[in-house]
């Protein structure tokens, strides 16, 4: 049942900036389908993002795996629904005329560019153990997008870049070729989801069913194709927990 | 726990008898081939408190050169190389029974006898409160480690 009370959406700030109005298209949808009252509050980076999950301020959330173990477990999130086909996963990449072939070549001093991309960052970091890598023998500049993380890497700002593949694959091939692939992660069990707050416990049916269904509704593909996602997939408490202990084994 | 088979290993093979915690003897044949391990990939199984496994992704069925359904029902035990001392899985119990995750590089035996190192973290599934399960995950091992726990091992396998 609709209520006449506020809610707040936001979404993982890894969003690429094209699929802004991709959001908002969203959560028109999900308004007129649900018949709630859903406001879409987006964040510049996570750190302001976790301030206002902490704050109580959100409700409903499109969340990056590695903010999932706070939202379920120190904030009773629940997991609903998470994108069909869409893992997370991470390239790490140097210039094309870097003379590593692969992680074991790369070397002690090693400078990392990055977004601030948590997951992708963490998969990447552990990429680069099998060369004895890790935060006390590399450096890490942090930018703003993957587009600039790919022209800074070509400028030789740094040796290696952190990639969320699928942005590495929507780069042009200009870009692509004077960049080399040293290792792309085959994970397949890290991905974004669909949680609420237990502010919205008695919408979690209506909530679910409606993004499980909209590839059947009128406008549901249009919506899709804006966010640049095929479906929604059921997720149960159980598959978030069990990608929260797994994410527990690659934080350190 | 069903002895190896010497018809699934290819080479010099050289016979051990494992003293296992929960199944006993078992007779495992060992050759000296390292498998490498899969590039970008975890191994990830999960087992029930006492370490049988009740789930095996696909890149732990085919790095261990079992069947899946050979895998589950099994104790994880099904893995232990002879090289391994049986310290570094007392840690592993220890750290669990205490709560804690645990790190540590292993030496798996595969079913054809050869081996593959990883570097194992393991951690409880805790659920409404209480520890059903346990989740490992293995990841690409730095060769300088490996080598570092060669000697180790081989050191606290002397001691035995
Ligand atoms: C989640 C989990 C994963 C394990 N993975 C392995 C493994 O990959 N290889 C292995 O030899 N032992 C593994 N063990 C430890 C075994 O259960 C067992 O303790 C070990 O093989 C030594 O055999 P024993 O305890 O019968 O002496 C694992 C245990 C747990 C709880």
């Amino acid at each position: 049942m609709p209520n006449n009370r506020k809610y707040n959406l936001t979404v993982s700030p890894d969003f690429k900036p094209d699929r802004i109005a991709g959001w908002y298209i969203f959560n028109t949808w999900l308004q007129k389908k649900t018949g709630l009252d859903i406001h879409l509050e987006l964040y510049d980076n996570f750190e302001e993002q976790r301030s206002a999950i902490r704050n109580q301020q959100i409700d409903l959330i499109y969340a990056n795996p590695f903010d999932t173990a706070m939202l379920v477990r120190e904030l009773d999130f629940k997991a609903l629904v998470k994108p069909a086909d869409k893992a997370d996963e991470a390239v790490i990449v140097c210039c094309e005329d870097n003379p590593a072939n692969c992680i074991e070549d790369l070397r002690e001093g090693c400078r990392i560019i990055a977004t601030d991309d948590p997951d992708i960052n963490m998969i990447g970091m552990r990429m680069i153990e099998p060369a004895d890598l890790d935060d006390s023998n590399t450096t890490t500049t942090q930018v703003a997008n993957y587009v600039v993380l790919a022209k800074r890497l070509i400028s030789g700002d740094a040796d290696i870049g952190f990639f969320l593949k699928e942005a590495y694959d929507d780069l042009t091939n200009i870009t692509k070729r004077r960049l080399k692939v040293l290792v792309t992660s085959q994970i397949s069990v890290i991905y974004h989801s669909v949680l609420a707050a237990p502010s919205l416990a008695d919408q979690y049916e209506s909530l679910s069913q409606a993004l499980l269904n909209i590839n059947t509704d009128a406008k549901g593909p249009g919506v899709l194709d804006a966010l640049g996602i095929k479906g929604f997939e059921a997720m149960s408490e159980e598959d978030a927990e069990f990608m929260i202990d797994l994410m527990e084994t690659l934080r350190d | 726990m069903d002895d190896m088979n010497p018809a699934d290993i290819q080479g010099d093979m050289q016979e051990h008898t494992l003293n296992l915690y929960e199944c006993g003897p078992r007779k495992v044949y060992t050759v000296d081939r390292e498998i490498p391990f899969p590039e970008g990939k975890l191994i990830v199984s999960l087992t029930d408190t006492k370490g049988i496994i009740t789930h095996a992704n696909r890149a732990f069925v085919e790095m261990s050169g079992y069947e899946e359904d050979e895998l589950i029902g099994q104790e994880h035990s099904i893995l232990r190389h002879p090289d391994m001392p049986a310290a570094a899985f007392k840690g592993l119990w220890d750290d669990l029974a205490a709560g804690k995750k645990w790190h540590g590089y292993v030496k798996n035996l595969r079913k054809d006898g050869a081996y593959y190192w990883v570097y194992a973290t393991v951690v409880a599934n805790v659920r409404q409160g209480k520890v059903v399960g346990y989740t490992s995950v293995r990841r690409k091992p730095s060769r300088k480690k490996i080598n570092e726990c060669i000697t180790l091992y081989k050191e606290l396998k002397d001691a035995e």
